[in-house]
């Protein structure tokens, strides 16, 4: 097995072996402030692209029992501005627009004239913790098809009373557990948690879950992702 | 005996050395893209733990530990998410590559920690650390380093498998059961990185202590002389 080489043979055996090992250098890449940005945008955008992927539209988030959901008081009001933007709910109505047969004004009245869903499900932070609640609401899928909307635009965009904006892919807006959230713990909606009218999305990070809800469009395109996403955040974020 | 020893003969001399090829080049390829992923996944993993450096509720939030934002990658938790979701699948395509070479090259016989290493394993520890007589070297490596590198891979697989159970807690909740759910996946993944720096510090000091033609191995695949052939 040991077969003879003399040295300078083998100094030049080694040094290939050692220049077989530059193509780790391409990391390098990372640290290069000009390639930096785009090189981490395109590694979050295969992330993106993995989770879409494994995205399935009928498989359930856990629930939970009630005697696993947190108590209200612990769980926790979270927002990028104001707790109370300040809405009129007496005036309240959620504007429709974009891919639909019935655009328009929608109280809240019509909106939970719909089938109520009650699901306890964990919210998911991306700080990292995360709570059990309770919601009621009516399937947004539901919503959807009662406004007539175009089931094979991509995306649900939406705005809200504090400024605060965001955007769902089709296959989420149309997923059993997602709902547009009238309710927690049996109650209807506090200020703090998105009053009148927020969304629930088992199946997404919290952020992507907006609140003070006022605008919903059905559109193919987006000229904004959403408030996080715009800054860098991951656009899909299912869980 | 290893695959390749070749005998090193010095021109116009007597000399000969002999050189074992012990890392073959996807060994060393993979061994370094992993660590350096693994020193980004690190770097970030802090970064988004200090968004929430808890394990218990949010309501009311009891911190763990401040890190120090200088020791944290991206600046803010968006940055540190984006490293962390880029260098991830360069760690497990890497890890990946590494299992099938081992296995399908038959190299993994060089690592892989068996039954019959249980026996060498303690000759080792008493060697190393209280003074005990240095037990023969007969393998690339032997039975303690054979048991830390197969840990330290396990623990590999368990970084992912956690990560994904934090990533993907509706996608694939059957990840997280295992553990406990998703909130305990969180303490896990956090948990098996401390356990893998704990290799890492050992590895290095030990990296240290073994000299430049160990460390060169790793990167040429040649290491000259080793002490487990005898001439």
């Amino acid at each position: 097995m040991t077969k003879a080489i003399d040295s300078r043979r083998f100094n030049s055996t080694t040094r290939r072996e050692l220049l077989k090992l530059t193509p780790v250098l391409a990391l390098g890449a990372f640290a290069i402030p000009k390639l930096q940005q785009p090189l981490l945008k395109a590694g979050l955008g295969f992330s993106d692209w993995a989770s879409e992927l494994l995205f399935r539209r009928n498989h359930l988030a856990p629930t939970f029992s009630d005697s696993e959901v947190a108590p209200f008081t612990t769980f926790p009001i979270n927002d990028y501005d104001v707790d109370d933007p300040g809405v009129d709910l007496e005036a309240w109505t959620l504007t429709v627009s974009g891919a639909v047969q019935k655009p328009g004004e929608y109280t809240l009245a019509q909106i939970q004239a719909l089938p109520k869903i009650r699901q306890n499900t964990r919210h998911v932070c991306v700080e990292g913790w995360d709570v059990i609640g309770r919601f009621g609401g009516t399937r947004l899928s539901d919503f959807l098809k009662s406004i007539d909307a175009d089931l094979n635009s991509r995306f649900i965009y939406v705005e809200c009373a504090d400024d605060y904006y965001e955007s769902i892919d089709m296959a989420t807006a149309l997923h059993p557990q997602t709902l547009l959230c009238y309710e927690m713990y049996d109650r209807p909606l506090t200020r703090e948690h998105g009053a009148p009218l927020r969304l629930t999305i088992p199946t997404k990070i919290g952020y992507k879950q907006a609140k003070y809800l006022t605008d919903l469009k059905v559109t193919n395109v987006l000229p904004r992702v959403g408030y996080w996403e715009d800054q860098g955040y991951s656009s899909f974020y299912g869980l | 005996m290893p695959e390749t020893t070749f005998e090193v003969t010095a021109p116009k001399s007597e000399n000969t050395e002999l050189a074992v090829y012990e890392h073959p080049w996807p060994v060393r390829f993979c061994h370094w893209v992993n660590s350096i992923a693994l020193l980004v996944l690190v770097g970030s993993g802090f970064q988004i733990f200090r968004a929430f450096p808890s394990f218990g509720a949010k309501i009311p939030q009891k911190d763990l530990l401040h890190w120090p934002k200088a020791f944290a990658l991206g600046g803010w938790l968006g940055g540190g998410l984006q490293w962390h979701l880029t260098f991830m699948w360069i760690y497990i395509a890497t890890g990946l590559c590494y299992f099938c070479y081992q296995l399908f090259s038959g190299n993994y016989r060089q690592v892989l920690f068996t039954a019959g290493d249980i026996r060498g394993v303690w000759p080792m520890v008493h060697y190393y650390f209280f003074f005990g007589p240095k037990p023969e070297p007969r393998h690339v490596y032997n039975p303690l380093q054979k048991l830390a590198y197969s840990s330290v891979l396990v623990l590999g697989v368990l970084s992912v498998l956690s990560g994904l159970a934090i990533w993907k807690p509706v996608q694939f909740s059957w990840l997280a059961w295992p553990m406990g759910g998703f909130h305990y996946a969180r303490i896990w993944h956090f948990a098996v990185m401390w356990a893998i720096l704990f290799f890492l510090l050992g590895h290095l000091i030990m990296v240290v202590l073994h000299g430049w033609n160990n460390f060169m191995s790793m990167l040429t695949g040649w290491k000259k002389n080793p002490e487990y052939v005898s001439r």
